[in-house]
């Protein structure tokens, strides 16, 4: 009997677990990693320092427009590693199962995670499967871990330790995409029509303005508490402060009626395939069209820099001339009543 | 964006905030009454626009701020019954009752939905008919009126399921009692959306009693500076009267199928503001023709004792008296994260707005 479903028999460990393994995960994640099929990868790496991070996701609906969870599964683990200035290379993938899940889907899933770890250039090497009762957990659950090589001099970018007052900030397209995206069809809202989830690999892009240039200081991906909130953090306690320019952040204008309508800040809406970047001010323009020649960065801009006066405080000059603080988000961002 | 970005023009909003700076002269202190108003004016950064003798403050706008905790207590009283469906706008969901609030009640397991608009709360009453589907209407003119259709709608769709449970007020009696109580401002930054629905001339009182201008105003930056320009003008020519800026919306006689709606379904009753106490007909409650929609006489529950926190001076920045970092609890105990007053919660509120962006200003 051909089965439709995911059972609890699937994460039992006997021969449906086998069937899934080989019959969906092996095929689509075919590598010769993965193919003996041992309790773990056995990894060949060429450098000494190595990345290693983990994500978990959550995601409602698990499909979206521009994107799907484990694409972002993929994609969040590898911004991870390249935002620390590493070249990802190994992938594990661990999937928890809401008993009655529909086969048809999981393999959506299972094939847009092989399709962007592909595009990537990163294999899935080792993975695991749990099912759980109905109601235990809402339809699936993705964690993934990656292992990555540091690239040659990049150890201070995770920190941003070298970055100088003066140094400019950029960013590689528009902010909020990815949040407004999932919450148009999370509560199917007739107003998310052409919003799409920015959600994609950056690994190709972070790489080139490191290895083209010794001039990027520090790089994080912008993804819940959106840009707003990485740039607080980065200046939270430090010497330095932030000046942000609202006219030259780039916001879709589909995103920015949605924030208008739903009384939200696109500043601190999700991203999915936006890194920040503090770069030193001579070498600016370079790295901005190293950006803009990518595909990922066509619509990449120089939004700010660092300054010497309100240390520790990111401010914001609005577009209307005026200024304001830009500070972390207390809890999930809420729509306002009138 | 178009009617967005004519309204957000940099060179205009230097030329209006250039000839506010050269009219104004007296020390003039202005109160937004509208948490929308509030928020923009935050967000665009007006005050750094304005010079040093204007001076903004805030007043009790924002629907969940001047909401008692003794509604909270009853709305999450009606949360733990079996059977129970809550719906509400998500400002609500994170306000403090006396020992939870309905965020937490959510977590325990309580289902409390977030909706945008009454009629998600209607579909959700309509997909499941064996549950009692509680609505928490609160806000001003600007939320009762839908309010008031979705429980007409309720009625006409035999949905005897959904219940409303209303907080709602309406924006005069406030806006006297303010100056009553001594509030030392010189004028109104009147209220967009409320006006929208009720008109101008509610505000009538306002010049004739208290000699005090009102000017009600659009929520983009250029329908502020220009709303503050007009009451800066009424100051210092001692012309105080009431004038609309937001003309594309607000007419003088407002909404009249929406004012027919509001009396159709409510009827006026005294109610209590956090920070001005109980204020004579201020809270519409649902008249006895739809009671079988009101959820104060179709639930019954037994509501905890409610606990106000000492400390706490919401009440008096709600008045504009006090300055949100005049609070001890403010930024120490109180944060939007783990907020003590109901100021801190919405993103409208007085205290909200200041933790957010102008904390380091001082």
């Amino acid at each position: 009997m051909k089965q439709t479903h995911i059972l609890l028999g699937h994460g039992s460990g006997g021969r449906l677990s086998h069937e899934l393994i080989r019959n969906l995960f092996v095929r689509y994640f075919h590598n010769h990693l993965l193919e003996p099929q041992g309790d773990a990868a056995l990894l060949k790496m060429n450098s000494e320092k190595l990345a290693f991070t983990t994500d978990s996701f959550v995601v409602d609906p698990l499909f979206f427009p521009g994107g799907d969870i484990g694409k972002l599964a993929v994609a969040g683990t590898v911004n991870d590693l390249a935002v620390s200035g590493a070249v990802p290379k190994y992938l594990s993938t661990g999937f928890i199962i809401e008993e009655g899940f529909p086969l048809e889907m999981l393999e959506k899933v299972v094939a847009s995670m092989a399709a962007e770890a592909q595009k990537a250039g990163v294999m899935i090497v080792t993975g695991d499967t749990k099912v759980v009762e109905k109601g235990k957990c809402d339809k699936l659950f993705i964690n993934t871990a990656g292992v990555g090589e540091m690239i040659e001099g990049a150890e201070n970018i995770a920190s941003g330790k070298t970055i100088e007052v003066g140094d400019k900030i950029l960013i590689n397209g528009t902010v909020g995409d990815h949040g407004m995206a999932v919450m148009g069809a999370r509560n199917q809202l007739n107003i998310s029509a052409g919003v799409v989830s920015d959600c994609a690999c950056l690994n190709d892009l972070t790489e080139l303005a490191l290895k083209e240039t010794n001039a990027v200081k520090f790089m994080r991906d912008a993804t819940r508490g959106g840009l707003g909130t990485v740039m607080a953090e980065l200046c939270e306690g430090k010497t330095f402060g932030i000046q942000l320019f609202e006219e030259k952040i780039p916001v879709r204008e589909s995103v920015r009626g949605m924030c208008e309508l739903l009384g939200f800040d696109p500043l601190y809406v999700a991203n999915e395939g936006k890194v920040v970047m503090v770069v030193s001010a001579i070498a600016a323009d370079r790295i901005l069209d190293i950006m803009k020649a990518h595909p990922l960065g066509k619509e990449a801009a120089i939004i700010g820099e660092i300054t010497a006066s309100h240390a520790g405080r990111t401010w914001l000059e609005t577009s209307i001339g005026g200024s304001r603080i830009v500070d972390m988000p207390a809890g999930e961002q809420l729509p306002r009543i009138c | 964006m178009k009617y967005i970005d004519e309204y957000r023009d940099k060179e205009k909003v230097i030329s209006i905030s250039n000839r506010i700076r050269f009219s104004s002269k007296k020390h003039i202190r202005l109160m937004e009454v509208c948490g929308g108003h509030t928020m923009a004016i935050q967000r665009f950064g007006i005050p750094s626009l304005l010079p040093e003798n204007i001076e903004l403050v805030s007043g009790p706008g924002c629907p969940v701020c001047v909401t008692s905790r003794a509604y909270i207590d009853q709305a999450i009283a009606y949360s733990r019954l079996p059977d129970v469906i809550i719906t509400t706008y998500g400002d609500l969901i994170r306000v403090p009752g006396s020992t939870s609030t309905l965020d937490r009640e959510r977590a325990a397991g309580s289902d409390i939905r977030i909706v945008y608009s009454i009629l998600d709360a209607l579909m959700i009453a309509k997909k499941n008919r064996q549950k009692k589907v509680v609505f928490l209407g609160i806000g001003f003119e600007t939320t009762s009126p839908a309010t008031a259709a979705g429980i007409l709608k309720a009625q006409m769709a035999g949905l005897f399921n959904f219940f409303v449970y209303s907080a709602h007020k309406i924006m005069p009696p406030p806006m006297a009692a303010l100056i009553d109580q001594g509030v030392n401002i010189h004028g109104y930054i009147g209220p967009g959306h409320v006006s929208t629905i009720t008109g101008s001339h509610i505000y009538d009182f306002i010049p004739e009693k208290y000699g005090m201008g009102v000017v009600i105003s659009g929520f983009e930056p250029l329908d502020l500076l220009q709303s503050i320009y007009m009451l800066v003008l009424q100051h210092e020519n001692e012309t105080p009267k009431v004038e609309i800026q937001y003309s594309r919306a607000v007419k003088p006689e407002g909404n009249q199928k929406a004012k027919d709606m509001l009396e159709e379904v409510f009827e006026l009753r005294d109610d209590w503001w956090r920070g001005l106490g109980t204020l004579h007909e201020s809270g519409f409650a649902i008249r006895e023709r739809f009671a079988e929609f009101d959820a104060e006489k179709m639930l019954s529950v037994e509501v905890e004792p409610t606990r106000e926190d000492k400390g706490c001076i919401c009440g008096t920045v709600l008045k504009g008296l006090a300055k949100p970092s005049d609070c001890k609890l403010f930024g120490k105990a109180c944060t939007p994260s783990d907020p003590v007053g109901a100021c801190m919660v919405s993103n409208e509120g007085a205290c909200a707005a200041y933790y957010r962006f102008k904390r380091t200003e001082a």
